[in-house]
């Protein structure tokens, strides 16, 4: 159990209960919502985010992404991993 | 209830700013502390709540609650917080959560489980409920009951705890430490693990109301503090994608001040059981301050306007040694309560701080111990019965 812990590819991603992601117009953005806590997500995390229905694999989301915003996938898949694995870590994702 | 005032938790700086003609940058608030009501079953020498209770016929009715809720989101407000006194003395608890709910608030419901049925419980997760924080007063039950000054406590906190967590609701677990438990930090987050939180908050007592007549029964040893400093920071190692650990260092142990609610008047707001709105909520022990009400005034007047929230706001009413300080932007010269407290001048630096003349006064007072029985809070008295005393 490390920070390094790598994020599996086939994981299927997922806010628990008690973590929302919503739009704000008084904050002018996306806002990630949690247990005695609130941050700001700037607008590649809430597309991550987004895509974590509990359906789609972590590789799923990272084709998607790629396709989305012609982005090389080494990259996308190192945001996705990283951004993930903070959340995780941070008991805002279930993977 | 005994709420942490010290550090308000959010994380990411950004909220909407709107520069004023004149005076501070005006954020918007983040947090609304709801305080449904100051009644309460247990009786805590620390409680949070003022000295002087609101009474139940004095409480904001479920109407008002909603419209203050529908006011706050307008202003920005993402997350309110229904606590007390005991939030569940409230019989229309389940409407105030739905209403706070449908102005798209996170709810997170503060507390002391007893009170709380189960079936009260699923019905408030109906209602929307995102996340609950009860508190234990200790890992061990007869030492919890006994700090409570509630017998069986301790038996319904942890049988609420795991109805939340069988209803997939994140659990807080929440410990106020102090002489008597400190030293069970360990044994507290582990209970808080295997009750099934996510998240466990160890706070220190906060030195004012009734913790402050207690103050030398609760107050740690020079002993206690730094082991459980290295405690907290083993058992987050332990820990670590578990649970986490939010734990901040005891005040008067403190080299800097806490960046008290985030900053007076610029990240929450507490609504007071009868409609009062204070920056944070031990703010009425200040004199001379005047509060505004909800039943006068819309939110966004008084969060702009009121001459409580403007007393201390942004930096232009420091002293030194905070006026010239350069870390007066992140810590905003501390808690206005606690200066006032121990210095008699609520625009002093905190006294927490290396830097105030102060500082030799907090340092003795932490050294100040002694085991006499702890002076329980009491339950608001009836309206009628609230005249002042001569």
């Amino acid at each position: 159990m490390t920070e390094a812990s790598a994020v599996p590819l086939d994981a299927q991603p997922r806010l628990p209960h008690g973590v929302r992601l919503v739009h704000n117009e008084a904050h002018g953005g996306w806002v990630l919502l949690a247990p005695e806590r609130v941050f700001k997500a700037d607008p590649i995390a809430a597309e991550i985010v987004k895509r974590c229905n509990g359906q789609a694999t972590v590789t799923a989301i990272v084709d998607d992404l790629v396709q989305a915003y012609s982005a090389p996938r080494d990259r996308v898949l190192a945001d996705v991993s990283a951004l993930l694995r903070q959340l995780a870590d941070r008991r805002l994702l279930e993977l | 209830m005994a709420t942490d005032k010290r550090e308000q938790p959010v994380a990411g700086q950004n909220s909407r700013s709107t520069s004023g003609a004149t005076g501070p940058t005006l954020h918007g608030p983040i947090g609304l502390l709801a305080e449904l009501t100051h009644r309460c079953p247990l009786g805590c020498p620390y409680c949070s709540n003022p000295l002087a209770l609101d009474a139940r016929e004095r409480e904001l009715d479920t109407q008002s609650w909603a419209r203050v809720f529908a006011e706050a989101a307008a202003l920005g407000v993402l997350q309110v917080h229904l606590s007390g006194g005991e939030p569940g003395a409230r019989r229309d608890l389940v409407e105030i959560t739905a209403a706070a709910r449908s102005s798209s608030l996170y709810t997170n419901l503060i507390t002391s489980a007893v009170g709380i049925t189960a079936s009260t419980l699923e019905k408030l997760v109906a209602a929307g409920l995102d996340h609950v924080q009860i508190s234990i007063q200790d890992s061990e039950p007869d030492s919890a009951d006994k700090i409570a000054n509630y017998a069986g406590a301790f038996a319904r906190k942890k049988a609420l705890a795991d109805r939340v967590v069988a209803l997939k609701i994140p659990l807080t677990i929440n410990c106020v430490v102090h002489r008597a438990n400190i030293d069970r930090i360990p044994a507290m987050v582990e209970l808080a693990v295997s009750l099934g939180a996510t998240r466990v908050e160890i706070a220190h007592v906060q030195y004012y109301g009734w913790a402050l007549r207690n103050r030398d029964s609760l107050m740690p040893t020079a002993v206690q503090v730094p082991r459980a400093v290295k405690a907290v920071e083993e058992l987050r190692k332990r820990y670590h994608g578990k649970i986490v650990i939010d734990a901040v260092l005891p005040d008067y142990y403190a080299r800097f001040p806490k960046p008290c609610v985030g900053g007076w008047g610029r990240r929450s707001l507490n609504v007071t059981p009868a409609g009062k709105v204070l920056p944070c909520h031990a703010a009425e022990m200040i004199p001379n301050l005047e509060f505004w009400h909800v039943q006068d005034h819309s939110l966004a007047d008084i969060w702009a306007n009121s001459p409580a929230f403007n007393a201390f706001r942004g930096t232009a009413w420091m002293k030194e040694p905070c006026r010239s300080c350069e870390r007066r932007d992140i810590d905003y010269g501390g808690c206005r309560c606690q200066a006032f407290m121990l210095t008699g001048d609520a625009a002093a630096a905190d006294p927490v701080c290396h830097l105030s003349p102060h500082h030799a006064d907090v340092v003795a007072l932490a050294a100040r111990q002694a085991d006499v029985p702890y002076s329980y809070r009491l339950n608001p008295r009836k309206a009628d019965s609230d005249a002042p005393v001569a």
